[in-house]
């Protein structure tokens, strides 16, 4: 059983302030949906819990099973069980899947110990199977030009075969069709339940994937923080009224 | 000064440029005996050249050719007219032209430096090599490995040697295209390496003979290959094929700061050569080499060269196309750092109709580090049916390094084809951040990114070079991150 804890995070870019005190706990097994509209400062908390060096954590502090981790560079949050699936993954041009994977789990083994290449590989097909992706992606360089779908759907590989202790998914529905939705939240579905089910920070804009990974909390972010939090009927209720809504019972409130 | 009769093997150019291994060249921990019995003393006067060619014991020609390029270096300008201005730091008086074996200077692997042990281990190089490359043991007992190639290839009469050696046995061949590729006036460092070359390797493959195996592999250690002033000569008869592989992937550690070799290869009809160089210089060497092919007809010439290190490396090698329908290629990776100028580039003359060429330079520039291509393609008007292809793919790792493209390209007449591409990619904070968040340090990030952006190129190599190569851009990126 892990935890991650956000505890009151305040975090800017350069001299400018984004998130403004936004706090969460999320166990392991748990889902979290983050939703709020555009450019409350979703993205940026997600980035910088994982360790992006250009934003600035000005207060507050995230603890992984109740140590802090802002003292980490980014590949060494990853390596203690963060995962960041990115709204908008870089693409890494003569880097294949394969080798950029087997390079990342490579990471994870002790000093001198080696992979062991086909039991990678095995594992690797079976993760694509899951998803659907196409054998020939393992030789296509990391989504250099794949669709928006392709990418997203990349990203639950490398998560699956990273086997994340946390996992901070960035919008992974968006760009995705109706089918693919469904094999994605199906494949994230998989990593849940049984001893290793990661806690998931899952942003979204839409109860179409919250039907298919179905959240064990929502929250509602507006004005770079957690404002209205509830279960996973707050979603259908947000999706109903829109943020309109929020932003009226906030400022009564 | 008095000659010496012990020398003029294959080893006698030993001690000139590896043993002592990229230590700091001021510290003076180092220091060579004044002692004429054995080298050539500092600075380069007639005498100098004279002396190089006594202890060679060399044919009257040799020496005359030798002092006619003396006198072509002497009267050339440096090129800074269009090249950096840093060549006029080297200091000709302050090098010694010729140090023979004899001169070794002595330290036990304890004085070896920590990051020298390591950089060996990580490229894991054999022990024995080790030892020999930073210069605890003056010479690498290649010898017995070196003549079994040597025999192995003289069955099918085919003829290795040393240029020394090839001057003594082989004459006539010899002199039949020594300096005809590259004529000693070619530039300024053509003509110096005219004046006191030793070491390198003499080539002849006979008509329709193919050579198996590369030649280099057992000899890379090979004492004169380390030569500053190295020579090679590579004759391929028609319809023979021959592959080289030149240098040393493990850090050229260097008692000098000028290398300056000159490379002639010719491809007579029919024939193909493929001459491979990975190298790896340490940062105080001027790296300053020439390196061109004549393909006669339907011959095919490729250079596949890799520069790493080095303070400046200027070379562009060049095949001129003679003959109708020769092809030449070029495929080029060079990795500037921090304080590095890679200057490299190639050259495509083509002079007969139906002459193809492909030109595809990598560049990576990191932190301080400077690129530049310069590239000649010249087809001229009234030939017909020439086709070229020149790609520039630069790569800048962060935004302090620089990259120059100079692709001179002049084809005329509008029965020939050209083909240019060139391009800047940067390697950007949120690629690294990207493969970081996926656990990778920001040293294997990097290195990932540039091997990624060589990939294409890298493929075409030969196994055992791409892998090495592979673990250089490890270890230089490993070293540019804090
Ligand atoms: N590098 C940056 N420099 C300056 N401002 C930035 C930077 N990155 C983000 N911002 C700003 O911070 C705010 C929050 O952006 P963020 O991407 O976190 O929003 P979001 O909630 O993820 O929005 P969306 O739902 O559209 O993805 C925005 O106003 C954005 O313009
Ligand atoms: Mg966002």
């Amino acid at each position: 059983m892990s935890c991650l804890e956000i505890q009151n995070l305040h975090i800017s870019i350069g001299d400018k302030p984004i998130v403004k005190g936004f706090t969460l706990t999320i166990a392991s097994g748990e889902v979290h949906a983050v939703m709020g509209p555009n450019g409350t400062g979703k993205s940026t908390l997600a980035k910088a819990i994982a360790g992006h060096p250009d934003y600035t954590i000005t207060s507050g502090d995230v603890l992984l099973d109740g140590r802090s981790v802002l003292a980490m560079e980014a590949d060494e949050r990853a390596r203690a069980g963060l995962f960041l699936a990115f709204q908008y993954p870089s693409d890494i041009p003569g880097v294949s899947i394969a080798n950029f994977l087997r390079a990342a789990v490579q990471a994870r083994l002790g000093e001198g110990e080696d992979l062991d290449a086909t039991a990678y590989y095995k594992r690797l097909y079976a993760k694509m199977d899951l998803l659907k992706i196409d054998r020939k992606f393992t030789s296509r360089s990391v989504n250099d030009g794949f669709s928006g779908g392709e990418k997203k759907r990349c990203e639950i590989l490398q998560m699956a075969m990273l086997e994340p202790r946390f996992a901070l998914m960035d919008e992974t529905d968006s760009g995705l069709d109706i089918d693919a939705l469904r094999i994605v939240a199906d494949g994230v579905n998989a990593q849940r339940g049984g001893a290793n089910s990661p806690g998931i920070l899952l942003i979204t804009h839409y109860q179409r994937l919250l039907d298919h990974i179905v959240p064990d909390h929502v929250h509602v972010m507006w004005d770079s923080r957690i404002v209205k939090s509830g279960d996973k009927s707050l979603a259908l209720e947000l999706e109903a009224k829109g943020y309109d809504w929020v932003k009226k019972e906030f400022a009564a409130a | 000064m008095p000659p010496t009769d012990t020398l003029s093997l294959p080893a006698a150019d030993t001690a000139m440029a590896n043993p002592v291994a990229g230590i700091d060249q001021s510290s003076g921990n180092f220091s060579y005996p004044q002692n004429y019995e054995f080298d050539a003393g500092t600075g380069l006067s007639e005498n100098t050249v004279r002396y190089i060619s006594e202890v060679k014991k060399e044919a009257p020609w040799i020496l005359e050719f030798r002092l006619n390029a003396l006198k072509k270096f002497l009267a050339m300008p440096m090129p800074t007219h269009w090249a950096t201005k840093d060549l006029e730091n080297i200091n000709f008086d302050k090098i010694r032209y010729y140090l023979s074996q004899g001169q070794k200077p002595k330290r036990t692997w304890d004085e070896v430096p920590d990051d020298i042990k390591k950089t060996f281990e990580r490229l894991g190089i054999p022990e024995q090599e080790r030892k020999f490359l930073s210069g605890v043991e003056a010479q690498f007992d290649s010898e017995a490995a070196y003549s079994n190639i040597k025999d192995l290839v003289a069955k099918q009469g085919v003829i290795f040697a040393n240029s020394t050696e090839a001057l003594r046995e082989h004459p006539e061949i010899f002199r039949k295209f020594f300096g005809k590729v590259i004529p000693t006036g070619d530039n300024k460092f053509s003509a110096l390496n005219s004046a006191v070359f030793s070491g390198g390797s003499f080539i002849y493959v006979p008509k329709g003979v193919k050579v198996a195996q590369p030649l280099q592999a057992y000899f890379r250690i090979n004492a004169e290959n380390f030569g500053q002033f190295e020579r090679t000569l590579i004759i391929a008869d028609e319809g023979s094929e021959v592959v080289y592989m030149e240098g040393c992937t493990a850090p050229k550690f260097s008692t000098s700061t000028l290398h300056s070799a000159v490379v002639e290869l010719v491809a007579l009809k029919g024939a193909k050569i493929q001459y491979i160089t990975v190298q790896n210089w340490a940062n105080n060497v001027f790296n300053l080499v020439t390196k061109r092919g004549v393909a006669h007809e339907e011959a095919e010439i490729k250079w596949i060269d890799c520069n790493i290190g080095s303070r400046l490396t200027m070379k562009y090698p060049g095949v001129v196309l003679k003959g109708r329908k020769a092809r030449g290629e070029v495929l080029s990776i060079a990795l500037a750092n921090d304080g590095q100028h890679q200057d490299t580039g190639a050259k495509m003359i083509h002079a007969a109709d139906e002459t193809t060429s492909n030109i595809v330079a990598k560049s990576i520039s990191v932190g301080q580090g400077r690129s530049t291509y310069r590239g000649i393609v010249h087809i001229p008007r009234h030939l017909k049916g020439c086709r070229n292809n020149t790609e520039c793919d630069a790569l800048l790792i962060n935004t302090n390094s620089r990259t120059d493209t100079y692709p001179a390209i002049t084809v005329r007449g509008d029965r020939n084809a050209t083909q240019h591409e060139a391009s800047v990619s940067k390697v950007n904070e949120e690629m690294i951040f990207y493969m970081q968040s996926r656990g990778l340090t920001e040293g294997q990030a990097m290195s990932l990114a540039v091997n990624g952006f060589i990939n294409d190129l890298a493929r075409q190599f030969p196994m055992e070079y791409s892998v090495e190569l592979k673990r250089l851009i490890d270890l230089e990126m490993e070293g540019s991150v804090g």
